[in-house]
């Protein structure tokens, strides 16, 4: 239980975690399901518990497509796809913590790419 | 010179906890005109009551001041209590410390200062306290009950038995109400209709009861005991008198392309119609929307095959009014509409069917004669999935915050029945937590997983997706197996969320009486007087006040039917003595109060007055009717010559408990 960091996503989410009532309606609606490791549901389980730790090592943060399918769904109004990103955003915030760095970039690059898909996930990969 | 008597309850730790009652005992002793001022543990008890009872006598108090709980709770303990010991229970005045006072303040020293101010303004009252005497008023030895579903129809039959007339008034063609749609009843498994049509015939045959059927409440006027209230008959184009329900009308009716709402949609009626073959009422009713007679002129054909001569297109909607005794609000539920949840595809597919849809699906007298169809190609299903919650337990504006408390149960029901017939059908049930309160309820739900093998899976749908080959894809997860699922179904059933019927609001301004934020009618106490709403003579019975299931539906309506006969069995009732008067000299007869007047209790009379230089002159004055008047106070704000007061809180009253608060 680390009491800074559940406080940190708690702020930069802006979710109550408290309000959810365990349907599991967001995993049920999630089209990245399988591609994660702890699925929206453990997200809001685990930021309760203060078990922040584990998600920000788990490659699930990533694989967020933040379409907010849960988010829209939820009965509890309860956001989860902003507990996902707000973990992801504590994970960058640390020493080193850049999903992506501008070094990396130009291997990625190839013509099918949009440019735009570049500087989206610059934004949302780094702090 | 008066003398009054201060007595400061503990409440055992309520108050006394956080208020220094001793302080505020001794505070207000000093206060003009106490000559008593004293605490106790529990001022409510035998003993505590005795002790104004002595204090009354020893002291010759002429009026008392009790520091206590919200009058609410005890004034009338406490009024009783002083008319036994000869005072004039009027000359009572409590002081709030408990709800107004310890149970908001956490800091004893504010909280204690608070209880001295209260104390001192219920003390500044009291000085100009007047005996008042109540006034009696007759009661009208007849009942109203609103709605004829299971609850109204008990109510109605209860009240019958202890020989009072009851009227029922149902909006719809029929009474009967939603258990009249559903097959089969939890826990047991019997028919619906096999237990509910003999007492819908019962109350028919009464002689005690009258149904006003295809009727609504258009105005209530009037107080408890003596409620006047105006009825509109909706024109339903055949004489109910001369009707005898034949159906030889319905049969040869040429629009047969009514969307039947007896079935939920799921068919078609005709145009002329009787609801369904158990129908009391048993008349036919025209529907106007779709009658070619009455749209076009041409057709005619229910009159000509009529043999009574029942059928009189020129019908109008006829307003009667009647007088009642006591009113009972028993308008019960709908299911919510889905459209906000476009997840399920509810509007996308036929085969996605709320849970009442599927029990006419599943009645022998519905669309398919009782054998269970998929509603778009008429197969058999072979798996069927049900979502329970949908719009239950919301926190958004999509649905209802509150559990519908039915559907656990009922799911469980269709889960058990479709298994039994169709062994060959896999059946699932998403839940979030199953609910099965109740007796015989939990081992009802456990049958179904132990016995018939239903598939309970701790989740939720996310998706439903229909398919190009007509099946529905539907996308959930298992919580327990921490998985997503995929199930390919042939029909999925939404448990939908009950809300209360449409009509209730309005109805409940007609009656003055109180609604929380769903519109479910609010009951005078929530566990002390679960059937009576705050509103006296009004009483509430089954799913308005609440979601519930038919045993506790036709136990409430009971419990209400016994609150309606208490009050129908006295030939006079009490009246509130603290009601408006008018000061004629005063009044300039604005008509001011008299608009405000949300009972229709003042009215203007022409009276003769001798002037200062001995002549007379006729001016119109306000009369109060202090039976209809209910005390609200509504007129002495809007007064503008300050003619109209109120007794037991009069304008000068008032000013004296502001004053002493600000002193």
């Amino acid at each position: 239980m680390n009491k800074y960091l559940k406080e940190q996503v708690l702020r930069s989410s802006g979710a109550n975690v408290l309000k959810c009532m365990r349907c599991g309606k967001c995993s049920a609606t999630c089209p990245s399901y399988d591609e994660m490791e702890y699925h929206p549901h453990q997200f809001v389980y685990m930021v309760e518990k203060g078990d922040i730790e584990t998600l920000m090592k788990s490659e699930s943060i990533y694989k967020c497509l933040t379409c907010f399918a849960c988010v829209d769904r939820c009965p509890r109004g309860v956001e989860p796809a902003k507990v996902v990103e707000a973990v992801r955003l504590a994970a960058e915030r640390q020493q080193g913590g850049d999903r992506l760095v501008p070094t990396d970039i130009p291997e990625l690059l190839d013509d099918e790419l949009p440019q735009q898909a570049i500087v989206t996930a610059f934004r949302k990969y780094t702090k | 010179m008066q003398r009054i008597g201060v007595f400061v309850c503990h409440c055992g730790t309520n108050i006394a906890a956080t208020v220094d009652v001793k302080a505020v005992a001794e505070a207000l002793s000093h206060e003009p005109g106490v000559v008593v001022s004293q605490d106790y543990q529990y001022m409510c008890s035998e003993s505590g009551q005795n002790l104004v009872k002595d204090a009354i006598k020893e002291h010759k108090l002429t009026g008392i001041v009790i520091c206590s709980c919200s009058p609410r709770m005890h004034e009338n303990t406490f009024r009783k209590a002083a008319a036994a010991a000869g005072l004039n229970p009027y000359l009572v005045e409590i002081a709030n410390v408990r709800e107004q006072c310890s149970w908001i303040h956490k800091d004893i020293a504010t909280a204690t200062d608070k209880a001295v101010i209260l104390g001192k303004a219920a003390v500044a009252k009291v000085h100009l306290n007047a005996p008042l005497t109540s006034m009696e008023s007759p009661v009208v030895k007849r009942a109203l009950v609103i709605g004829g579903g299971i609850a109204g129809i008990q109510t109605a039959l209860d009240i019958a038995e202890a020989g009072f007339d009851v009227d029922i008034v149902e909006k719809q063609p029929t009474i009967g109400g939603k258990m009249a749609q559903i097959d089969k009843t939890f826990p047991t498994l019997d028919c619906a209709a096999c237990i509910l049509t003999p007492k819908m015939v019962e109350a028919a045959q009464n002689e005690k009861i009258h149904i006003h059927s295809f009727s609504e409440v258009t105005d209530v006027k009037g107080f408890v005991g003596n409620f006047t209230v105006t009825i509109k008959k909706k024109a339903r184009y055949v004489d109910e008198t001369k009707c005898t329900g034949c159906g030889l009308c319905t049969e040869k009716c040429p629009m047969k392309k009514v969307p039947n709402e007896f079935n939920m949609g799921l068919d078609n009626r005709t145009a002329i119609y009787i609801p369904f073959a158990q129908a009391v009422p048993k008349v036919a009713t025209i529907d106007p929307n779709y009658c070619l007679m009455m749209k076009t002129g041409k057709c005619g054909v229910c009159s000509k095959m009529c043999s009574v001569g029942a059928i009189d297109y020129k019908q109008q909607d006829q307003l009667i009014e009647e007088k009642y005794g006591a009113i009972v609000v028993a308008t019960g539920f709908n299911p919510i509409k889905l459209d906000k949840f476009d997840e399920f595809a509810y509007s996308h597919s036929p085969d996605v069917v709320t849970s009442l849809e599927l029990e006419r699906l599943m009645n022998a007298a519905g669309p398919n004669g009782g054998t269970l169809l998929r509603p778009s190609d008429k197969k058999h299903p072979h798996t069927i999935v049900f979502v329970q919650c949908v719009g239950s337990r919301c926190d958004d504006e999509k649905g209802k915050p509150y559990c519908s408390k039915i559907c656990c149960m009922y799911t469980a029901k269709h889960a058990m029945l479709i298994r039994e017939k169709y062994p060959d059908t896999e059946v699932y049930v998403f839940y979030i937590d199953v609910r099965t309160p109740g007796k015989n309820f939990d081992e009802f739900y456990r049958r179904a997983v132990e016995q018939y093998n239903v598939h309970y899976i701790k989740g939720m749908v996310g998706k439903v997706t229909p398919k190009s080959d007509g099946q529905l894809d539907v996308q959930a997860s298992d919580l327990l197996a921490n998985e997503q699922l995929h199930i390919n179904a042939d029909m999925v059933v939404l448990a939908a969320a009950i809300e209360p019927d449409k009509t209730a609001r309005p109805l409940a301004t007609m009656l003055t009486t109180q609604m929380d934020t769903n519109d479910f009618f609010t009951e005078a106490h929530p566990k002390l007087r679960p059937v009576e709403s705050a509103t006296a003579g009004i009483f509430l019975s089954g799913a308005c006040q609440g979601p519930k299931d038919i045993p506790e539906t036709v136990a409430q309506a009971s419990a209400a039917a016994a609150k309606a006969i208490g009050l129908l069995c006295k030939n006079s009732i009490t009246c509130n003595p603290c009601v408006a008067q008018s000061d004629e000299l005063m009044c300039n007869g604005c008509s001011s109060c008299e608009k405000v007047c949300p009972y229709g209790a003042i009215t203007y009379t022409d009276k003769e007055f001798r002037m200062p230089d001995r002549t007379t002159a006729i001016r119109r004055v306000a009369s109060v009717n202090p039976a209809v008047c209910q005390g609200c106070g509504a007129c002495t704000v809007a007064c503008p010559s300050g003619a109209m007061d109120l007794k037991g809180f009069s304008n000068s009253q008032i000013m004296a408990e502001v004053d002493a608060i600000c002193k």
